[in-house]
């Protein structure tokens, strides 16, 4: 008898195997954030919303109500919800492309506003859906399809520090973080404190997550882990950037 | 249980802003969510004077994408939720409203016209006709009810709330700035003292139950992987769209039998229109006028009828031929020649009509 890993209880069986690329990091973090959805027995009351581009592919990933919407705009959705419906656990889940570029606005003014909704984001310095292009993310000097001789940081700038700016806008309640799909028992810690900031209703919650994107990047196995955490590493730090106040890890 | 906003019948001499907040109070509103941009900053004004009041809400966003995305995430909750906005905003509010579209959420839009393309004027015009019936990249399968005065405002607010949850439609009120800004009469009452009760919403997300468990869970989806897989789907929302249509269309006729002329006119235009008809009907000429009040969808063959024994049709309108494409494109068969008088961004008065009129004999 085959051994099966043990997948999240609000994973929906019956939309697996998922639609992920092999080694895309999306599943990673999505099982990181089931297992938190499970521990914190909160599955009846969570609406998650995904974004476009590879995240739109969970909008029928778990066994908890999903819309998907359109590129960037996620977080006004689910800050919509949480507005009108304060007792539901919103959960944000994009790119860097949605959250960096064309949600940037939104990012920043929940953020601002204090929104009692969590956004989870991978980073996977590219996008991926389109065909590779670059992103805020895109590492500098990194090859894509729209920078196919390296990102140049003169024309392009550097790469989007998410949580860093965050962070810096965010009242002292909020919780903002960013993990890696290199350390899930780290995420996980991470992802379940911004959950609990939103079910405290203290403040905004902002985890992004280094992942990984085997597909655009052209990476084989151990490339991609390299990638991830040594290459990445070097622009964007891993831990916690702001913490509610007696909540910090040990 | 707080108290109603408005009990009974009453009559008021309030700008159009201040009516459509106290419609949507009326109609039982949850939570409006809103930019700034005249000319409908007073919709929130108001509402953000009153809604605490009466237990409901409002958000502030950071622009019109968000106030449009918003309002779909509230009405998918469950929320009575609305929005108002125009010119550069309602040119925003598009992405969200072809989502709405998409996935028939049934969200409620205030358009106070102002003038454009572009910035332009923040007074008036007619000139956000075709962006609000056929915005977005969509199939134009929205409601758009086109007011022409502060009691339609009243009447038509509270009814579009019953519309699009009944429906699952977005729909619009297309007012504009003139009707926006300015102060007349109006009657206001509580819809249930008129016999309209409030089509109930629904929990569209976030119902109660363990999903996966008691229920299934919602995955509402925008995005489809195959041609076939979303024919279907737009197949379904077009079909269910004109199935409905025919419950929805309204319009006015004035003076329509025996007209040799007829005047179409919308929104607040149609008072001038209707002061023109009475002016050359006491010059001895045959002249009526056709208002369609739903712009989307067109009271078609209340129109084809109405036009039955007309030589011409002018079209009038505040914008250089909006209404009239739509006129055209939907009484193609009519074969009666159709003259436009555009005046993008201006007012227009009984008088003008009067004269274009008389100027061709």
């Amino acid at each position: 008898m085959a051994l099966v890993p043990n997948m999240p209880q609000v994973w929906r069986q019956e939309t697996k195997p998922h639609k992920f690329c092999p080694g895309c990091g999306h599943g990673l973090v999505l099982k990181t954030l089931g297992e938190c959805i499970d521990e914190l027995g909160i599955q009846d009351r969570v609406i998650f919303g995904c974004d476009i581009g590879c995240s739109l592919l969970s909008y029928d990933f778990f066994n908890v109500d999903t819309v998907q919407t359109h590129h960037g705009r996620t977080t006004p959705v689910l800050t919509g919800i949480k507005r009108a419906r304060p007792d539901r656990i919103c959960i944000a889940y994009m790119g860097d492309g949605g959250g960096y570029a064309i949600g940037s606005q939104h990012l920043v003014n929940a953020a601002s506003r204090n929104e009692k909704i969590t956004v989870l984001l991978a980073n996977n310095c590219n996008y991926g859906m389109t065909g590779g292009q670059m992103a805020p993310t895109t590492l500098p000097g990194m090859k894509t399809e729209t920078s196919p001789y390296g990102r140049d940081v003169e024309q392009t700038g550097n790469p989007t520090q998410g949580p860093e700016m965050v962070a810096a806008i965010t009242p002292e309640n909020a919780y903002v973080a960013r993990g890696t799909i290199a350390n899930l028992r780290q995420l996980k810690r991470m992802i379940k404190k911004a959950l609990e900031t939103q079910i405290n209703g203290v403040g905004f919650s902002f985890v992004e997550a280094l992942s990984a994107c085997p597909t655009n990047w052209r990476t084989n196995a151990k490339d991609t882990w390299h990638f991830v955490e040594k290459e990445m590493t070097q622009y964007f730090k891993v831990g916690e950037k702001k913490v509610p106040p007696e909540k910090e890890e040990q | 249980m707080t108290d109603k906003p408005v009990k009974g019948v009453k009559r008021f001499f309030v700008t159009g802003n201040e009516v459509v907040a106290w419609a949507a109070l009326a109609a039982e509103a949850d939570i409006m969510y809103g930019y700034p941009i005249t000319p409908q900053n007073e919709i929130m004004h108001y509402w953000t004077r009153l809604a605490p009041k009466y237990g409901r809400k409002f958000l502030q966003t950071e622009d019109e994408i968000s106030a449009g995305f918003t309002t779909c995430g509230g009405v998918l909750s469950g929320a009575r939720a609305f929005t108002a906005t125009a010119g550069p905003g309602n040119t925003l509010m598009q992405e969200a409203m072809s989502m709405a579209e998409m996935m028939s959420i049934p969200t409620v839009v205030a358009v106070m016209q102002r003038g454009g393309p572009s910035t332009a004027t923040v007074i008036y015009s007619q000139q956000e006709v075709t962006m609000t019936c056929f915005g977005g990249n969509g199939e134009g399968l929205r409601i758009v009810y086109s007011t022409g005065s502060h009691q339609e405002l009243y009447d038509y607010t509270i009814k579009a709330f019953n519309t699009a949850w009944k429906y699952r439609i977005p729909t619009f009120i297309l007012g504009d700035g003139y009707q926006a800004k300015m102060r007349e009469p109006v009657i206001m009452y509580d819809p249930a003292e008129k016999g309209i009760n409030m089509v109930p919403t629904e929990k569209i997300l976030g119902a109660p139950g363990m999903p996966g468990v008691d229920r299934d869970p919602q995955h509402l989806q925008n995005t489809y992987n195959t041609e076939e897989e979303l024919y279907e789907v737009v197949n379904q929302l077009v079909e269910r769209y004109w199935k409905a249509a025919p419950e929805i269309v309204e319009h006015e006729e004035f003076q329509c039998q025996d007209a040799e002329t007829i005047i179409v006119a919308h929104g607040v235009v149609t008072r001038a229109a209707q002061a023109a008809v009475d002016e050359l009907r006491a010059q001895g000429k045959k002249v009526g006028h056709f208002r369609p009040i739903t712009l989307r969808p067109f009271p078609k063959e209340a129109m084809k009828k109405a036009i039955q024994n007309a030589k011409e049709i002018i079209v009038v309108e505040s914008a250089q031929g909006q209404l009239d494409k739509i006129v055209k494109s939907e009484i193609y068969e009519a074969k009666v020649p159709i003259t436009g008088y555009f005046r993008p961004g201006m007012g227009i008065t009984a008088e003008e009509i009067v004269e274009f009129i008389n100027q061709r004999g």
